[in-house]
């Protein structure tokens, strides 16, 4: 039981917001202090783990070019190119990019977009060009809440359009792990009972979007007083 | 063969361009502190399989320790103005949406064909390693076009790089981190108490109960180790199967890939998931940083009770 104080460690250092990295170490430690491990041990099994996923941290080789991309101006010609369509609200933008990244999560396309290669530079500032096209005093929260809502929304596509792929991680995970258990499964099978959850969370999170917008859009103030 | 080893070569080269551009900026009050993180980020890609896992242990540690006691300071941005931005975005138009769509396009077109293409019996790239590999070969390939296109200056990637890694700082370390903790968690045997809690918790003459405690506790977990892959084993040993499949009669697949899903529910709620929801808040230069993830939860808890009510009414007949 004392184990678990390592994950307390994590839950309170979070909550009040020490630096996560210091977190994490001292976590790490407590957790292996109370499993009779030394500091050694555990700084050991910390820096080998850190070393085999070293894979993780890849997709910063696409900072170079999005920055360059950034500086040439593509952010202000994603804004330049929402505010020609008609009709466009911040919220109905973002419910046909999280079709997108359902269906193509669902057929294994997982890294054609992200939050360093397409949230950042095309959707978000899109989805804040469309919403000044219908309130034309956003305040910064207002702003910022556009652009969380867009990674959240890339997030709930993400992961509720991945599971339908046959192939993907967390399918073959699972497989794995019922065929130790004495369980044989294709992943056919596991992948069907995705869709269910793929739809409820299309028809939940494109409800809250257009919700939204709404809370985005604000009465246009009278311009004459009565009194 | 192509391996993760050449990307680690290439991405350690790129940080300690990083390091040297933020070291020489007398406009970073941090210069010192800030250029020895990237340094040690730079030596990890590159040296990391020769440092041994001590060696390994004590780099992380440093980096930990000089960027949580606030070593990291932004640097001075050399970038266009808002209003150079503007001329330039009126000059290219859409040729500038052509690199940015060439990155999805090259993954895309890589993970595939790459596999495919042999040499001598072996193939070009390792097939599980692909997708990022393709990834990385689409980030080059779009930088040159953006490069020779848009006619930008060939530093300017490196500066550009460097304002964004700038703004991410700490944050680009910690899903790495946090992976290496799910590892020392593993170690300790973190994931046998939980299930044993859990275990415990389940009620074996309420369906409804302990569909429940299965969905939850996947969510719950996957909230304190970051991740439903880690939680998922644990979960499913300790209730899934002794209760929800054997005592109950479930059927396999639909409780285990809505456990999953219901897992997936708790990485939208936790900064423990990192890259999904603190990245992309230090990307956007969001004061709060864990907005990203209030945006979220709704969304979350409501997917949490449908797929409780999807495994309750379609895995038991």
């Amino acid at each position: 039981m004392l184990i678990l104080l390592g994950v307390a460690v994590v839950i309170v250092g979070f909550a009040l917001r020490f630096n996560p990295l210091l977190v994490v170490i001292v976590a790490a430690l407590v957790t292996g202090f109370f499993a009779g491990l030394t500091p050694i041990e555990v700084l050991s099994a910390f820096g080998k783990a850190f070393n085999e996923n070293r894979f993780v941290s890849i997709a910063w080789l696409v900072l170079p070019v999005i920055g360059v991309l950034e500086r040439a101006g593509l952010q202000e010609q994603a804004r330049t190119l929402i505010s020609r369509v008609k009709a466009v609200t911040t919220g109905r933008l973002l419910l046909v990019y999280m079709a997108f990244r359902q269906v193509t999560a669902a057929l294994g396309l997982v890294s054609i977009a992200g939050h360093a290669q397409s949230v950042k530079p095309l959707v978000a500032p899109m989805a804040e060009a469309a919403a000044e096209l219908n309130n034309d005093a956003l305040t910064d929260h207002e702003r910022e809440r556009i652009r969380a809502m867009t990674a959240a929304t890339d997030n709930v596509a993400l992961f509720f359009g991945e599971d339908v792929f046959l192939a993907i991680g967390s399918i073959l995970l699972m497989v794995g792990f019922l065929d130790q258990s004495g369980i044989k499964l294709a992943p056919l099978e596991l992948s069907m009972w995705a869709i269910p959850s793929a739809i409820a969370a299309f028809v939940v999170h494109g409800t809250r979007l257009i919700l939204f917008d709404r809370s985005l859009r604000r009465p246009v103030p009278k311009k004459e007083d009565g009194q | 063969m192509i391996t993760y080893s050449a990307l680690y070569i290439l991405a350690g080269s790129l940080f300690a361009i990083f390091a040297l551009l933020s070291v020489r900026d007398a406009h970073n009050p941090k210069r010192w502190t800030t250029g020895l993180f990237w340094a040690l980020f730079s030596l990890s890609f590159l040296a990391g399989d020769y440092l041994g896992d001590l060696g390994n242990g004590f780099l992380v540690l440093s980096m930990a320790i000089v960027a949580g006691f606030g070593g990291l300071a932004m640097g001075k941005i050399v970038t266009s103005s808002s209003d150079e931005r503007r001329v330039s975005s009126l000059r290219w138009g859409n040729w500038l949406l052509l690199p940015a769509l060439m990155i999805p396009l090259i993954t895309l077109g890589g993970t595939f064909s790459l596999k495919l293409i042999t040499i001598g019996g072996v193939p070009l790239a390792d097939p599980k390693q692909a997708t990022l590999i393709s990834l990385a070969m689409a980030a080059i390939i779009a930088l040159v076009t953006a490069l020779l296109l848009l006619r930008q200056p060939l530093v300017s990637p490196f500066q550009e790089g460097r304002r964004l890694v700038d703004t991410i700082g700490w944050a680009a370390l910690l899903p790495q981190m946090l992976a290496s903790l799910g590892a020392v968690f593993a170690l300790a045997g973190v994931g046998k108490v939980v299930g044993d809690i859990a275990t415990q918790w389940v009620p074996a003459d309420n369906l409804m109960l302990a569909v429940v405690v299965y969905c939850a506790g996947m969510a719950l977990f996957t909230m304190i180790m970051g991740n439903a892959f880690a939680a998922f084993p644990v979960l499913t040993a300790g209730v899934g199967i002794p209760f929800l499949i054997q005592h109950f009669g479930g059927n396999p697949a639909a409780v285990c890939a809505l456990g999953m899903l219901a897992g997936f529910c708790g990485t939208l709620m936790t900064p423990l998931a990192a890259n999904f929801n603190i990245v992309p808040a230090a990307l956007l230069e969001l004061k709060d940083r864990n907005l990203v993830i209030w945006m979220q939860i709704p969304t979350a808890l409501m997917m949490l009770v449908i797929n409780v009510g999807l495994m309750y009414w379609l895995a038991f007949d």
